[in-house]
């Protein structure tokens, strides 16, 4: 398959499941409910060393939000329930609880629930106060500024972790503009995030190493200075590789992202110096969900 | 949906204890069984037959015409669906009320919502005394669910108020939010002596300064988001009583009842 002068390779993305919560989080304006929403999603790039893979889903107007101020949508996924409570309950205590003005609520309904204000209450020393309206209950807990009002807990959902697509380029520039491109159209889609530094990773790993302490290294199969070891999956006239990762709430959200993602790639084309997109796998054996890339753009 | 109506016959000489007439514990059963059905009324029992006329088919439903104040108990621990009364009832409304909606066109007696679990009351007129108070020998008084009042309550309004949300669109008597466990109390109009008497924790919102106890401390004036989030769940309720703390109105705190150690606090949106 070649779109616009790009190769589509008859390859797959492998996804794994994981739990994932959605809070909202508001502010006295959206400035301030970024600065709480960025924080809280800060270093969440890789469950592998971070614990947990974040984004910001969206903008909210003050008419979406429960409080009627403007905010913010984030997606916090872990590996499990237990780990995700453990992540949203000190990205929130230390990243929401302490920025001015803010509040945070559940965005989504689910059985299992992860604590909010459940727990953080107990930084009030005693103060803090319940009111429970329309069957959901809110914490209200004095600070400096006022009261920080927090949702009882959020509700958890089973979500899919690790789609993905790599773009290959003539050089490292053109690579991370079709990438930026891919992200701007990504990022106006629900449901998912990007969870890595503008949405791109530079650091594709394969599993395994030739240390033994470590489970993943450097994929020198697409580094291009390593291209003419043995291994490469490179052509010569290949100069970078970048990767986006995609996590979703649902199997669909991420299969949506990864065509939009992709037509934005093959939409600058062979002419923007694009070459090949192909996916990251591991044989198909490790993960539930495969994501086929000519499937995805047929 | 099926509606029955139950209509007076005429006012009985002492109260009758109107609780097996809700809509969950009448469905399915025919006009003839419930004709049967026997309420007590002080030392005697007499049937729904004798006191009422039976029209409609019992279902979800059930609306009381032409009551009076002698009819206590009505709508207690009802489980679900629709009770309307045209007229005034007698003590105990809502007792109890597990889910469902009330609504009264005229005035309630005492103890009216004592032990609410969930659902809607709405009373349209008065009510007497301890609204979503405990009764005596229960340590707690209403325990969730939404009141709604358009006219005057009495004294000791949501005495050891557990949970829930008391809105009352007229005046308040005396000892408002006395023991108050939690829970969020609204009034509207004035209310009469000592408002938070040994309250524990728990909000009493009020529209117009008044003579507080001593022993509640002003904590200033501040805008509380909460009031949005109540603002917000009341959005929909189109009564004298709904909420009259619009987005962004400064509310002057006060915190008590000191005397015993309590966190309560009085709103005043004046």
């Amino acid at each position: 398959m070649i779109i616009n002068g790009v190769a589509i390779d008859e390859t797959f993305a492998e996804a794994f499941g994981m739990r994932a919560t959605r809070l909202i989080i508001t502010a006295a304006n959206l400035r301030w409910a970024k600065h709480a929403a960025n924080a809280a999603t800060g270093f969440a790039t890789s469950v592998i060393g971070c614990g947990a893979e974040a984004g910001i889903e969206r903008e909210l107007s003050s008419d979406e939000t429960p409080d009627g101020r403007p905010g913010v949508s984030v997606l916090i996924f872990a590996v499990s329930a237990k780990e995700l409570a453990k992540q949203v309950e000190r990205r929130v205590g230390q990243c929401v609880l302490t920025s001015p003005t803010s509040a945070v609520f559940s965005g989504c309904d689910g059985e299992e629930k992860v604590a909010l204000g459940k727990n953080l209450r107990y930084f009030a020393d005693g103060f803090q106060i319940s009111k429970l309206f329309g069957g959901r209950r809110y914490w209200r807990v004095p600070v400096m500024d006022g009261e920080f009002i927090c949702e009882e807990a959020a509700g958890v959902v089973k979500a899919v972790g690790g789609g993905n697509f790599l773009v290959l380029a003539a050089s490292q520039m053109q690579a991370l503009l079709a990438c930026e491109a891919a992200i701007d159209a990504m990022r106006k889609l629900p449901g998912v995030v990007m969870p890595f530094p503008g949405g791109v990773v530079r650091s594709g790993s394969k599993v395994g190493s030739k240390y033994k302490a470590l489970s993943a290294s450097t994929n020198d199969a697409f580094c291009p200075t390593l291209r003419g070891i043995g291994s490469s999956e490179l052509s010569p006239d290949t100069g970078a590789v970048l990767e986006i990762v995609i996590d979703g709430i649902t199997e669909a959200d991420i299969r949506q992202a990864m065509r939009i993602g992709m037509q934005a790639v093959c939409a600058i084309g062979a002419d923007g110096g694009i070459q090949r997109i192909t996916a990251g796998n591991y044989g198909g054996k490790l993960g539930k969900y495969h994501f086929h890339l000519r499937e995805i753009l047929a | 949906m099926s509606r029955m109506v139950l209509t007076l016959k005429s006012p009985p000489a002492i109260v009758v204890d109107c609780s097996p007439l809700t809509p969950d514990r009448l469905a399915g059963k025919s006009a003839t069984a419930i004709a049967a059905i026997e309420l007590q009324s002080g030392n005697r029992r007499l049937t729904v037959g004798e006191l009422f006329d039976i029209d409609g088919e019992s279902g979800d439903t059930l609306v009381i015409r032409n009551a009076c104040s002698k009819l206590d108990r009505i709508g207690a621990n009802m489980n679900g669906g629709s009770l309307e009364v045209e007229g005034d009832v007698g003590a105990f409304l809502g007792a109890g009320l597990l889910s469902g909606r009330i609504r009264v066109s005229g005035k309630a007696g005492a103890f009216a919502a004592t032990g609410m679990v969930a659902g809607t009351l709405h009373v349209c007129g008065n009510v007497g005394d301890f609204l979503g108070a405990a009764i005596a020998g229960d340590k707690q008084g209403m325990l969730g669910g939404l009141v709604i009042v358009d006219g005057d309550a009495g004294d000791r309004v949501g005495d050891h108020l557990r949970r829930g949300i008391i809105l009352v669109g007229g005046n308040a008597g005396d000892y408002c939010a006395s023991r108050m466990l939690a829970g969020t109390i609204a009034v509207r109009g004035r209310v009469g002596a000592l408002p938070g008497y040994a309250m524990k924790r728990g909000t009493l919102l009020l529209s117009c300064t008044t003579d507080l106890p001593a022993t509640f401390n002003d904590c200033g004036t501040h805008e509380l988001l909460f009031l949005r989030l109540l603002a917000r769940h009341l959005a929909g309720i189109d009564t004298a009583a709904a909420p009259f703390a619009p987005h962004g109105e400064r509310v002057r705190r006060f915190v008590g009842d000191r005397a015993n150690g309590g966190l309560g606090e009085i709103l005043i949106t004046a």
